[in-house]
């Protein structure tokens, strides 16, 4: 396949950044769309120019570090896909890819299209944990039994990758579906319950005072994430967020 | 130096409780005036750091990721080991224990992998209380599944992610000691060189990667959990950015590097699907559970499949061999990892490979959806003989069990595995050497620790599915914040180690010197194109088969491509910024200088044993031969080029388990 690459360049957090058009041929099907990148990178450097600078590690969906817009859409077209995962296949020869980075006030970009997403880790700082020290003494794991709909239903919450794909694909920049995962995760579980409350009014504030959006319903988060995290959290979120205010 | 390996005195199972009764402890006002550094943050790295910050210590943790909940632990995904016998079939300590030495090829220390035993069971708990949510049965209690080498049922899950769930599991626990102040977190943060004052580890070298500068960091003790180096083969599991520089840069400054070559070539992995590949794809072993391996008995037929000219499920029944069930009845499907690797590769030089390049076996489903579909048919009193119902039942709870890995395949090849069998060919996955360290974690440098895949110890020369993330927890909750204390103790009247000393500005030139070097040379290849031909050669000629001749080979091609390297490889931009290309030049230098020590340790070892397979040391039906005179640990000491390392040898004693022939028949 020949295509045409439009990509955001940007030296760095303070200079201006602007689409740079890149033509590139001969890109197999069978490839990932970050070794299409890697081969634009790899012909960059041969011809002493800058190559375009991203995230990504783990390449197989799990680690949350790549993110992209592309196209329009965090992660690209496929849907459940982290952009590591989206093939070539997706695409068809010819084609113009429009990449940028993931854009929030909450993510300030770094350089080109990698993004500073640190604000997800001061809301977990604020609340994300069970305050359990580590002892050979925490009771048997078997000594509270959690039914099975629960335990899935946190699982399904917790396996949020923190791409920020819910941020990055809201018109508000809403960091609530990333949020409402973690609450959820913790509310369906017995554990931490004693806590509930100083954890949901805490990575809140914190959610807030990070500039994030907030939620109009919009649902465009659920869509894009590629770990398929639920609107019901957000819901679970709030509800967790009232039950706190009712509290405290 | 002689190898003191400090394992306590006494019977096995009392060894770690009575060290830890007797070894030294700091008090709580002390702790706060040390300092303790944590270099990565994976499971042992950010389990360890967690844990040393709720006891009171300054920690200061280390990672290159932009936080670290993306530690390549959280890729794991099959599952932890631990000796609950939650299933009452007959697990308990010791089996844990003896299972791990076998599989390990008896080339482990034995008071190692029983403490790792026993604390296997804490693990769970202590995931349990944190929140971790572990898959469950109808009645609310924890699940567990079977794993490869084992005839127990001791592994507990989180669906398919159960890396990710331990790990953000361990990050929840350090964001916590973040948010109080007690973790000083340095995200995208490179070590790039460990400092020794006065003989002990004082600090490091360590480079901001947004930012380009070379910064300097003391601390009373230096904890390595930077995890393994299967990336020198350039194609493997691990990460892009998973590397050996914070273990190779200890090694240079005096660490020992033991069994380089044990590396663990996992069986079921997506095949390479061209030149462009980046990295390569794992499929849990806890598929082995349910897919049957086979390729067809007829070269005739497996050229057809080759050429798509058959489909494999077209071919019958009879006209398949499924190789690991007729090898090894005992265990089947679920032989250890080294085994079923070199099975397949067997097959597959044979010419029975399934792929377009003859390089894939079949990971096959078909057997497992009927039976469970039968199994709800008859649940649910519906017709057992109904074979569309059948299959729509079975696949139902195929998907329940393993529905993230079959999209993740059929994203990857575009083919759709509860229709036609999975396609899968062995790749490196873990590397079972590492750092040499103590019972106590401690390596030959006084005050640098190494944990979890850095480190060499618990698995021998073959790891067992699902251990890895047992013994990353386990060094880094339970094993190091206990042993980090006695040695510690010595410093509490030391006070805050400065770091304007002659040590740190010699290590920061020495680490500046080397990046200017690469921002300055100027030649004419990218990185990755060293990178890619160290990979070749690792994989022809220090991979699931090596020989002697080979292995000389390697050594000098690794030399002579490192000079290459140095001389015409081409890193854009400057020092002073965000440079990806600089920062994977530095490590693959010392990939560059790690594989030439890996074909050293492996042309040493004049044996077959676990993942390491010398073609000149085999049984007569092929399998791998073990030599008693070289049952030690080989621990490598630096002298300036890599093939001209040192080798101690620490002699492994085995007083409670025999020695056998390991047979999984």
């Amino acid at each position: 396949m020949n295509l045409t690459l439009q990509i955001w360049r940007q030296e760095n957090a303070k200079a201006k950044g602007k689409i740079v058009e890149y033509p590139i041929q001969d890109i197999s099907p069978d490839m990932s769309f970050l070794e299409m990148l890697d081969i634009l990178n790899r012909q960059l450097i041969t011809n002493g120019d800058t190559p375009v600078a991203f995230d990504h590690d783990c390449r197989e969906g799990i680690c949350g570090s790549c993110s992209l817009y592309i196209n329009g859409e965090a992660h690209g077209p496929d849907r459940r896909v982290t952009t590591c995962q989206l093939h070539m296949r997706k695409f068809k020869d010819g084609d113009t890819i429009f990449i940028e980075p993931f854009r929030a006030d909450a993510f300030p970009v770094i350089k080109d299209l990698v993004v500073d997403r640190s604000a997800f880790d001061r809301i977990q700082h604020a609340g994300g944990f069970i305050s359990v020290n580590t002892s050979g003494n925490t009771q048997d794991g078997n000594s509270i039994p959690i039914s099975k709909h629960d335990a899935d239903e946190a699982m399904d919450a917790a396996t949020c990758i923190g791409c920020g794909a819910c941020v990055a694909s809201c018109k508000n920049s809403s960091a609530m579906l990333f949020v409402g995962a973690k609450v959820s995760q913790y509310a369906l579980l017995p554990q931490g319950q004693i806590e509930a409350t100083d954890r949901v009014q805490n990575m809140v504030a914190q959610m807030d005072l990070e500039g994030f959006g907030n939620c109009t319903n919009t649902g465009a988060c659920e869509v894009e994430c590629p770990k398929g995290i639920s609107l019901e959290t957000i819901a679970r979120m709030n509800r967790e967020l009232i039950k706190a205010s009712v509290k405290s | 130096m002689a190898l003191d390996s400090k394992i306590p005195k006494g019977p096995l199972a009392d060894k770690w409780t009575n060290h830890k009764n007797t070894i030294d402890l700091v008090n709580p006002a002390n702790k706060r005036l040390l300092d303790v550094i944590v270099v990565g943050t994976g499971l042992a790295g950010g389990s360890a750091a967690a844990t040393l910050a709720e006891l009171g210590y300054n920690v200061k943790a280390f990672c290159f990721q932009d936080s670290p909940r993306r530690a390549h632990s959280i890729a794991a995904q099959g599952g932890i080991n631990a000796a609950k016998n939650y299933q009452g079939d007959g697990d308990s300590t010791y089996r844990l224990f003896y299972d791990t030495v076998k599989g390990g090829d008896y080339r482990s220390r034995e008071a190692n992998v029983h403490r790792l035993a026993e604390v296997s069971t804490n693990i769970i708990d202590q995931c349990v209380a944190q929140g971790v949510p572990f898959a469950r049965d109808y009645g609310g209690l924890l699940d567990n599944r079977s794993f490869g080498g084992v005839l127990v049922s001791r592994t507990f899950y989180a669906k398919g992610q159960t890396g990710q769930q331990l790990l953000l599991g361990a990050y929840s626990a350090m964001n916590r000691q973040i948010g109080r102040g007690k973790i000083k977190m340095y995200n995208r943060h490179e070590m790039l060189d460990v400092v020794v004052v006065d003989g002990k580890a004082r600090g490091i070298i360590a480079r901001n990667l947004v930012t380009g500068e070379i910064e300097r960091h003391s601390a009373h003790a230096v904890v390595l959990g930077s995890g393994g180096y299967g990336n020198v083969f350039y194609l493997s599991t691990n990460a892009m950015g998973s590397n050996v520089t914070a273990a190779w840069k200890a090694h240079k400054r005096g660490a020992y590097f033991a069994n380089p070559c044990y590396t663990q070539i996992h069986p079921t992995c997506i095949p390479v699907s061209g030149d462009h590949q980046s990295k390569l794809t794992l499929m849990s072993e806890s598929l082995r559970n349910d897919g049957r391996i086979w390729v067809p008995k007829n070269l005739e037929d497996a050229k057809a499949i080759q050429n798509r000219e058959l489909k494999p499920t077209d071919l019958a029944e009879d006209k398949r061999d499924y190789f690991l069930e007729r090898r090894y009845p005992a265990f089947g499907n679920l032989v250890p990892r080294d085994v079923a690797s070199r099975a397949a590769k067997e097959r597959c030089d044979a010419g029975f490979g399934v792929n377009k390049t003859g390089e894939a076996v079949f990971l096959d489903f078909a057997a497992a959806i009927i039976r469970y579909g039968k199994e709800k048919a008859h649940v649910k009193g519906l017709n057992e003989e109904d074979e569309a119902l059948i299959q729509t039942l079975g696949k139902e709870i195929v998907k329940s069990k393993y529905g993230n890995l079959f999209q993740m395949y059929e994203k990857i090849v575009d083919e759709n595995p509860y229709e036609t069998p999975m396609m899968i060919y062995p790749a490196v996955h873990y590397t079972m050497g590492g750092i040499w360290v103590d019972y106590n974690l401690q390596t030959t440098i006084p005050g640098l620790y190494a944990i979890g895949e850095a480190n060499f110890s618990e698995h021998g020369a073959n790891r067992l599915g699902a251990s890895a993330l047992m013994q990353g927890l386990a060094d880094g909750y339970f094993v190091l914040p206990y042993t980090i204390g006695n040695y510690l103790s010595k410093d509490i009247r030391t006070g805050p180690i400065s770091t304007d000393s002659v040590e740190f500005e010699e290590a920061e030139a020495k680490v500046k010197s080397e990046i200017d070097h690469f921002i300055n040379n100027k030649g004419t290849k990218p990185v990755d194109y060293f990178h890619k031909r160290l990979g070749k050669i690792m994989w022809n000629k220090c991979g699931m088969a090596r020989n002697e001749t080979e292995l000389k080979e390697a050594i000098e091609e690794i030399s002579a491509l490192r000079d290459e390297f140095y001389k015409d490889v081409r890193v854009p931009g400057a020092a002073n910024e965000f440079n990806e290309e600089l920062a994977k030049a530095g490590r693959v230098a010392d990939f560059l200088e790690l594989g030439e020590l890996f074909a050293k340790d492996a042309l040493v070892r004049e044996e077959s044993a676990g993942g390491h397979f010398r073609e000149e040391y085999q049984t007569a039906e092929g399998e791998a031969q073990r030599r008693k005179e070289f049952q030690f640990v080989s621990a490598w000491e630096y002298k300036g080029a890599p093939k001209d390392a040192e080798l101690h040898k620490e002699e492994l004693v085995y007083e409670n388990i025999e020695v056998k022939e390991r047979s999984y028949k």
